[in-house]
């Protein structure tokens, strides 16, 4: 089989005391929760720290507090089954309920972190693969290598950002709470990612994301479709996260966010002002979900043609919205 | 069936608890004190030549025992005798990328891994062919030197009857191209070898094959040992499915490092590995021309098809002529011409897949027939049901029927499912699909020409009425020990829990040829009944001597052995065991099993013929989501005519099994390559999609039972036939659905949406192949139809 590569393992049982050793390694060591996205990628040799720090021990990230009413505290640590389990907030934040129970399989979602899930490495054909095929095909730049075969000439990696959850984070208007050397810091969920498929998350290597703070539900409805190939198991190769404040079949304020089609998250702001101060009506629906799949440019590093997945953003969007407008789409559930 | 005992009932398989309770030991679990872990070096290259290697560097990490080239293993090997084109370790050349060319014997899987690291190949890249039309246009770069002619394994052409004259006397004619992507068995155990060198000069290797007969031939050609000082041993095997039934480089490298070594040396092969070493489902494509009278009534049928091969020869040359062979056991055709070529390619070998060869025929087949059925107005099932094969009877290519339940399978699955309601009459959207099928219960010939028995059992019995069974055959978890146990329990009386299965070792079991062409059922189970009938016979003279009662009034069931007419009066089993051996001396029994001899005699017969031949019918139903382009298959009916279910539950299973397989081929299996250096584009479980249990449809099935004579208490074969109609009948069902024709195999979203929109402007809505690659066919082999068939002319 395919053996992890040696390292030295901390389980530290406080934040400072993760910092400290972090910082005593600085780029040999890397934050490990769950494993499940670190591990298969360490083996492949994507990913080679000399050091694991792992933060399912520190108290502060296992914390789970509030309601759909007030918000809600998600520690980084918690499991995505462990969220799960928790009907309250299954119902408060159908989304996010929604997105977490489409990640992978039971058993990943069972080790599977929040945190975890939110840092998720991007994703591409050329990159996830072991040490062996990337040296047969040629190393790309995200590791080992000095050129891009999904966009030859270039000098960025396009590789895709594959977290369920984090589309639906921004939908919802999450913060996220982080703790570095330099201390703590808490940002808006979307300025966490960056497009850029190497350096995609705007953080230190040495910061910890200590907590998720999502904001309270009120006339919030929100939705998430997601696109992969079989019903289990798959990554996202397009998520669709909608969130919209409604008033009396109104919407007052929108944000929908597209998953899986580039190396960040992608707010499509156009489509929210198309859908803001109207109703979910047939051609409004229509109308964002052409801006939407416009304005988002999928390449051929996953799964499913480039340009079926730029197709299926206008179909998932419509979906979401005429889900949110009240239609009964179980016909339809099954390309989600 | 009431007159048994065993036979019918669903009784658990033998190895089922200590797979259920995770104590089967598979050869990956195996460990021996001082055991050395081996690793292969690949090549990332397409095809090249190797100028030069450098191993002293790998040699010298501390922990390394042994690396091995090809040099140390120079001779050639291969499942089939005309095809021996391997090495274990390549020598002067690589053909595609996984290629094995060096290897480590290590203290552990850390130290192999960084030896491979520092051994140095410096290779000469060549062009790559990679597709078939590259390596038949490109007669100048040569990936093997023999074959049919420039990178062409097989050539075959052969026609029974004139099928020109069937085609003149045809009302409507119709040609199809269709394509069948390659795929692979993905099983859940990867292959994994233990081999050890003992003192006494003798090799023991432990594997995950299917076919330890043919294992041990190579490893003695290769390794030039003598058969009788090397034992190779079948491990419970965690799935087969085709693609452990060659002998494979990983088998003999580790033998040949535990001969320098002494020490044990295990290998597992990690999943890309499995995608290297492959096996898999021929990518084929296929055209097929049909003439057809009004009514539907087939008069001459013309196929042409093309194998993607991949680098090797494997059982390509039988694959070959397996997608030509069997169109004729289904539907009476009197006139027949086929033309098949192998081509090499670079990349990794194609070989058997459950269904080997004839699911890609099939599914041009039974969606050609569906078009014939649709241009003519006719009743798809009517038109089929009205021509299918006579029993007993030859077919034009020689073929012996003998049974055939097919219209009994097809009525039954037509009134499950309601399709005559449903068939054209669905909403948009959700359709309804049908097709047939046959296979074979066992490859009539040996793979390499002998006039030995195929299969051979043995059976002891210990004084207190325990009874072992030895056989060669493989348990792939199929259930073959457990269908040994049930034949044995049943001729002598006892119970399936009473007899112990030793299999598939070279040592102490008699040659049974392997698990492979669906052949184990029916040949070591005839092997079965013959050892325990004649062990019967001893344990019944010695009793009828006791009780003074004639023998054949003797009957033994329920652990006793006894009068018919007087129950009462009898013996318990171990009391007519002990007096049987009293009276004879040890007890033991032999019994073997060689197919019918083939009627054809033709250049190509060998390949086709079958003891006898299973059917299959199916309706699928589909729903399609017309913006997605998704595919769902809602419920399946199958009917299944293997001549006697010996276990109906196992047959189930098998046949489930073949329903998930088709399912996966149909909607989403296929192995992709980069289109310029050939690197596999999905070796893992994630990127290889292969359905989860979600996408699995509810399974209707239905066991037709036909008694054939020339299975044991009539058995045929239950493993691969199933998954043949599952494509045809989705593709079937998917035009059903939403009017677009999908030729190709897999029908994915994209290729569903790509037809309607091509719908939507005018066009036909058929996506699919609409060339064939130009060919100077060979003359055929122009083959005399069996008499039947020879008036057939006049039938006007
Ligand atoms: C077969 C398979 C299928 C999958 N399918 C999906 C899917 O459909 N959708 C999906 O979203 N994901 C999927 N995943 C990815 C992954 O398993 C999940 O996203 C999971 O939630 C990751 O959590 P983890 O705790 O295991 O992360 P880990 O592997 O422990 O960590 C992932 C990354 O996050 C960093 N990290 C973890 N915790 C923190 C923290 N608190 N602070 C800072 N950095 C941190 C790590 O350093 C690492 O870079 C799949 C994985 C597999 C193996
Ligand atoms: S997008 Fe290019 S650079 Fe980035 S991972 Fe893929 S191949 Fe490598």
């Amino acid at each position: 089989m395919l053996r992890l590569p040696p390292f030295r393992y901390y389980a530290p049982r406080s934040l400072e005391e993760a910092l400290r050793i972090l910082s005593d390694h600085g780029s040999q060591a890397r934050i490990v929760a769950g494993g499940t996205d670190l591990y298969p990628k360490m083996k492949r040799r994507q990913i080679e720290p000399a050091v694991l720090v792992s933060v399912r021990r520190i108290p502060e990230l296992a914390h789970l507090a509030g309601t759909g009413r007030e918000g809600v505290t998600l520690g980084a640590s918690l499991t995505l089954a462990r969220v799960l389990a928790q009907d309250e907030l299954v119902l408060a934040y159908p989304a996010l309920a929604r997105a977490f129970a489409m990640v992978a399989h039971p058993p990943v979602r069972s080790m599977g972190t929040v945190g975890g899930n939110l840092c998720v490495d991007t994703r591409c054909t050329y990159y996830d693969q072991t040490f062996f095929w990337r040296e047969a095909l040629g190393f790309c730049l995200k590791k080992d290598g000095t050129t891009c075969p999904v966009a030859p000439g270039g000098t960025r990696c396009w590789a895709v950002s594959s977290s369920d959850g984090a589309p639906v984070m921004i939908a919802l208007g999450a913060r996220l709470r982080l703790v570095g050397p330099r201390g703590e810091r808490t940002i808006a969920a979307e300025e966490f990612y960056r497009d850029d498929g190497i350096r995609y998350l705007d953080k230190e290597p040495e910061e910890i994301l200590v907590e998720v703070l999502l904001p309270p539900q009120e006339d919030w409805k929100s939705t998430y479709w997601k696109l992969r190939r079989r019903g289990s198991v798959d990554f996202p190769v397009l998520g669709v996260a909608v969130a919209l404040r409604m008033e009396s079949g109104w919407c007052r304020e929108a944000r929908i966010v597209l998953g899986a089609v580039g190396s960040c998250p992608k707010r499509i702001r156009e489509a929210e002002t198309l859908l803001e101060g109207n109703r979910l009506e047939p051609d409004v629906i229509a109308a964002v979900a052409h801006v939407v799949a416009r304005s988002v440019r999928p390449l051929k590093n996953t799964d499913f043609l480039h340009l079926y997945r730029k197709k299926m953003a206008s179909v998932f969007t419509q979906r979401a919205l005429r889900e949110l407008a009240g239609a009964s789409l179980m016909d339809e559930a099954s390309a989600c | 069936m009431s007159g048994f005992n065993v036979i019918g009932k669903p009784w658990p398989k033998v190895d089922a608890l200590p797979k259920c309770t995770g104590e089967t030991r598979y050869a990956d679990d195996l460990h021996f004190p001082r055991m050395l872990y081996a690793k292969i070096l690949r090549s990332p290259h397409a095809h090249a030549r190797i100028r030069r290697i450098d191993v002293s560097r790998a040699q010298a990490v501390p922990g390394v025992h042994v690396v091995l080239t090809g040099r140390d293993l120079p001779t050639r090997f291969g499942i089939l005798p005309v095809s021996q084109d391997e090495e274990a370790l390549c020598v002067e050349k690589v053909r595609f990328v996984g290629d094995p060319v060096a290897a480590v014997a290590a203290v552990d899987e850390w130290t192999a891994e960084e030896a491979l690291r520092l051994i140095e190949v410096e290779y000469e890249p060549l062009p790559a062919l990679l597709t078939m039309e590259q390596a038949l246009a490109e007669s100048s770069v040569r990936i093997h030197e023999y074959g049919d002619g420039p990178n062409i394994h097989k050539l075959v052409s052969l026609e029974f009857g004139e099928v020109a004259e069937g085609f003149a006397q045809a009302d409507y004619v119709r040609e199809d191209i269709f394509f069948y992507a390659g795929s692979t068995h993905l099983p859940l155990e990867q292959h994994a070898a233990v081999a050890h060198y003992g003192p006494d000069g003798r090799l023991t290797l432990w594997s995950s094959t299917q076919t330890p007969h043919y294992v041990h031939r190579a490893l003695a050609k290769v390794l030039g040992l003598p058969p009788h000082r090397i034992r190779v041993i079948a491990m419970p095997v965690g799935g087969g499915f085709g693609g452990k039934s060659d002998p494979f480089s990983h088998e003999i490298v580790v033998a040949k490092l535990a001969l320098l070594t002494g020490r044990p040396v295990k290998i597992t092969l990690t999943r890309e590995e499995v995608f290297y070493v492959h096996r898999g489902r021929h990518p084929v494509l296929l055209w097929i021309k049909t003439g057809v009278r009004r009514d539907g009534t087939i008069t001459a049928m013309h196929v042409r098809s093309f194998l993607d091969g991949g680098a090797y020869g494997s059982y390509g040359v039988a694959t070959t002529y397996y997608t030509g062979a069997l169109q004729t056991v289904t539907y009476k055709i009197p006139r027949y011409k086929f033309e098949g070529v192998r081509v090499f390619t670079n990349k990794p070998p194609c070989g058997p897949k459950r269904g080997h060869g004839t699911p890609q025929p099939r599914f041009a087949l039974e969606v050609h027939l569906d078009k014939i059925a649709e241009d003519l107005g006719l009743d798809p099932i009517q038109m089929r049901r009205r021509q299918i094969v006579e029993a007993p009877s030859l077919t034009v290519n020689w073929l012996r029927i003998s049974s055939c339940g097919l219209r009994a399978c097809i009525d039954r699955v037509v009134e499950a499912s309601g399709f005559r309601e449903k068939f054209r009459r669905l909403p948009f959207g959700r359709g309804v699909g049908f097709a047939c099928s046959a296979y074979l219960s066992g490859a009539g010939l040996p793979i390499y020409w002998n006039d030995m028995p195929h299969s051979g059992v043995q059976i002891k019995i210990d004084r207190e009425g325990g009874v072992t069974v030895f056989c060669g055959s493989a348990d792939i978890g199929q259930g073959s020990d457990s269908i040994l146990a049930y034949i044995v329990a049943e001729i002598l009386g006892i119970l399936p829990e009473d007899v112990r299965v030793v299999t598939a070792d070279t040592d102490l079991t008699p040659v049974d040829l392997g698990s492979y062409s669906s052949r184990v059922t029916v040949m070591a189970g005839n092997a079965a009944v013959e050892a325990a009938e004649r062990l019967r016979r001893l344990l019944f003279r010695a009793a009828a001597e006791r009780l003074d009662v004639p023998e054949d009034q003797l009957l033994a069931r329920e652990r006793r052995i006894f009068d018919q007419a007087d129950p009462e009066r009898g013996l318990d089993f171990a009391e007519a065991v002990q007096l049987a051996e009293a009276r004879f001396g040890t007890l033991g029994a032999v019994g073997s099993y060689k197919p019918p001899k083939a009627p054809g005699r033709y250049k190509g017969a060998g390949v086709g013929p079958s003891p006898s031949y299973s059917y299959s019918a199916c309706v699928a139903q589909v729903r399609v989501d017309p913006e997605t382009g998704f595919v769902q298959v809602e419920k399946i009916w199958i009917a299944h005519d293997v001549g006697r279910a010996i276990n109906p539950r196992l047959v189930e299973g098998q046949i489930h099994g073949s329903v998930y397989m088709g399912l996966g081929e149909a909607l989403m299996e296929e192995h992709t390559f980069h289109s310029r250096l050939g690197v596999h584009t999905a070796p893992s479980m994630l990127d290889y999609k292969s359905p989860t249990p979600l996408e699995m449809p509810e399974v209707e099935c239905f066991l037709i039972e036909t008694e054939d004579p020339n299975g044991p208490f009539g058995a045929k074969e239950a493993g691969q036939g199933p998954l043949l109609p599952i494509p045809p009948a989705i593709a079937n069902a998917v035009y059903d659905a939403i009017g677009v024709r999908i030729d190709e195999i897999p029908i994915t979203p994209e290729k569903v949406l790509k037809g309607l929109e091509d719908k939507a402007r005018g066009g036909s809505g058929r996506v699919g192949p609409t060339s064939i690659p130009s060919l100077t066919w060979p003359e055929p082999i122009r083959v005399e139809p069996p008499p039947e068939w020879r008036s057939s002319g006049d039938l006007t």
